[in-house]
């Protein structure tokens, strides 16, 4: 659905992501926006764009999988935890600066996925989900018992400031990792995009729509699929890179079972297979989680009968994040990128919207 | 040589409950088609219930069973009306991630009622004291837990075989459409199914949760432990899931007391990962032929 008087004259004007001025606009507006927010939110507010930041980067990676090559997987969060490590101990043994980090947490991340989706080219469906199950458990065992001495073992490691490698500057508070965290999800947010409309994405779709049929048209089905997982994971090691300098103290517990599940979770109700659903879902997801926290302590307050000893806030977290995943399935399988398509096209015809 | 027999007992024995999960698992999957990731939060879901019959009613033990094992049927058929059933014909990923949602949501609605920490039951459920055979010690419960999974894979296999509504069962596993044309109720089957299949998960709720007590953060991990046996045994296959049950737990046991500990917890994801690569079908699983 495009708006009266938007014309394609050339190949390029028909290929390009904004088509009009006003798009252009509206992009570079959102982007100043977006980059002078340090300047009047405070600390708390920059410290959750962080949170999301990284998650975007994450969700990007497995939405690349799941929602384009129509693999599943349940172990996104263990790819993450590759990507913190590597750069923990990269950064803590060997002093590297970030920008040696950041692609090596990302090479590594995307070389366990890859070995993790070898399967993929026998199996396919929830057996594939098996499989990625497999790495959320042996992933950390791993980091748990193979060499304690160096990854710490069951507990936190403990990661420096992230270095630029010029002079000593240091990133350390929550403002410098803003400025780094947000263009590198805007960046990786611009090649999903990019990747989605290229020919490595256009094959992706085809063995999501039908993996026999994508062969037949000469689709290299082992390659693509050993590539879709690379992506996941290097983006999973990307927003693990970013996760170690942001949390400075990692611990397998962060990188559950129960945080992959949010990962689907968020893709889902985002849109599969759209990059704007990513982020509405990202913000969404987490910001309702953020929300449940802050009611939490004023529901136990005022109901105490309803919420027991325990306290309701450790409660209320999984039970509306169960429950909005599920509403979505059911009602909304194609999640919020759908719902936005249908208002801008209602909003483009009104009022003559049938 | 008695290290060994003792570890093979323990195995077979934790194999019982492996198997009794996996049943439940393989239950909804033969006629379903769906995969049920939320089976170690309705086993647990089970087992709190017969304890809050227990510790907060004061009921006896064997009303109390009866009427937890009620409760586990009704939530199996609520859990299919309400979450499974809009799903009918969805994506695969859509059912996947419908039971991961509801195990999560369960998992937080059990927290909000029984709390994070750990339970035991009031009073030890399964009669008899440990006995010790030779060298060999086996402890009641784990007996017990064997005994009853074993029983429930002779009922089970009794019922596909040889009752009416067990052939329809298997008539809608095989295809929907053609046992709805011969009159079967889809919908009725698929109900069943999900209250069966949750009756056999409070049952190995209570068994675990009788042994080892029963928390949030621990029994559903027991539970996974049950998909590599499912995989192995073979996603349609009864019997399957219980040889599945028994060699993971002997695997399981056998590794983590003669080669090391620590490699306990993981042995049955390698076994797992292994199936997945070389024999995706599982030992009595039906091979997929994909024709062009």
């Amino acid at each position: 659905m495009r708006p009266y008087g938007t014309y394609d004259e050339t190949y390029a004007q028909d290929m390009a992501v904004c088509r009009t001025r006003l798009q252009w606009c509206i992009l570079i507006g959102w982007l100043v926006l977006l980059l002078s927010l340090p300047l009047f939110l405070g600390e708390w507010m920059i410290n959750f764009m962080n949170f999301i930041g990284i998650s975007v980067i994450a969700a990007l990676g497995l939405n690349i999988l799941t929602g384009y090559a129509g693999q599943i997987s349940l172990g996104q969060a263990a790819f993450i935890g590759v990507g913190a490590y590597t750069t923990g101990m990269l950064a803590r043994y060997l002093l590297f600066p970030m920008w040696i980090t950041l692609p090596c947490a990302a090479l590594a991340a995307g070389l366990v996925g890859l070995i993790f989706g070898l399967p993929s080219l026998r199996i396919k469906g929830f057996y594939l989900a098996m499989a990625t199950l497999a790495a959320q458990f042996i992933i950390p065992w791993l980091i748990i018992n193979i060499r304690p001495d160096i990854t710490g073992g069951a507990h936190s490691f403990r990661v420096p400031a992230a270095t630029v490698g010029i002079g000593d500057i240091s990133l350390a508070t929550e403002t410098s990792l803003f400025y780094l965290i947000i263009p590198l999800a805007a960046l990786m947010t611009f090649f999903a995009k990019n990747l989605q409309r290229s020919r490595v994405g256009r094959a992706f779709i085809a063995i999501r729509d039908n993996d026999l049929a994508a062969e037949v048209m000469g689709i290299n089905l082992f390659s693509y699929k050993s590539l879709a997982f690379f992506i996941c994971s290097a983006f999973a090691g990307v927003a693990g890179c970013l996760w170690a300098y942001w949390m400075r103290a990692i611990a397998v517990d962060q990188f559950s079972l129960m945080e992959s599940i949010w990962y689907v979770g968020i893709i889902i109700v985002g849109g599969l297979g759209s990059t704007s659903g990513v982020i509405m879902g990202t913000v969404f997801i987490r910001g309702l989680d953020r929300l449940v926290k802050i009611i939490g302590p004023s529901i136990e307050g005022a109901v105490p009968q309803l919420t027991g000893p325990w306290g309701a806030t450790a409660a209320l977290g999984p039970m509306v994040f169960g429950l909005v995943v599920l509403l979505f399935i059911i009602l909304e399988p194609r999640g919020l990128s759908h719902r936005w398509e249908i208002f801008k096209a209602s909003y483009r015809l009104w009022p003559f919207s049938y | 040589m008695a290290e060994f027999t003792q570890y093979l007992m323990n195995g077979l024995m934790v194999g019982g409950v492996y198997g009794l999960i996996a049943l439940s698992i393989v239950l909804i999957y033969k006629s379903t088609r769906v995969f049920n990731f939320a089976v170690g939060d309705i086993m647990l879901l089970g087992g709190f219930v017969l304890w809050s019959l227990l510790a907060w009613l004061n009921l006896p033990l064997l009303p109390s069973l009866l009427f937890a094992l009620a409760i586990a049927f009704g939530i199996g058929l609520l859990i299919e009306r309400l979450a499974l059933r809009p799903l009918i014909g969805q994506p695969i990923l859509a059912a996947i991630m419908a039971t991961l949602a509801l195990s999560i949501f369960l998992k937080g609605a059990m927290i909000l009622i029984w709390g994070t920490g750990q339970i035991a039951y009031p009073t030890k459920i399964s009669p008899g004291t440990s006995m010790t055979l030779d060298t060999v010690t086996l402890s009641s419960g784990l007996l017990w837990a064997f005994l009853l999974a074993m029983a429930a894979f002779v009922v089970l296999v009794w019922f596909f075989q040889s009752t009416k509504m067990g052939l329809q069962m298997r008539a809608t596993a095989e295809d929907h459409q053609l046992a709805q044309s011969t009159g079967i109720s889809v919908k009725l089957v698929f109900g069943l199914t999900w209250a069966m299949a949750s009756l056999v998960c409070a049952l190995s709720g209570i068994s675990l949760g009788d042994r080892l007590g029963l928390s949030v953060g621990m029994t559903p991990l027991l539970a996974l432990k049950a998909f590599p046996a499912v995989f192995l045994g073979g996603l349609e296959s009864i019997p399957g899931a219980i040889v599945g049950g028994l060699a993971i737990g002997i695997l399981e046991n056998l590794v983590g007391g003669l080669i090391n500990p620590n490699l306990m917890e993981i042995t049955p994801y390698i076994i797992l990962l292994v199936i997945l690569l070389f024999r995706a079908e599982g030992l009595f699983g039906l091979k997929r032929i994909e024709r062009i």
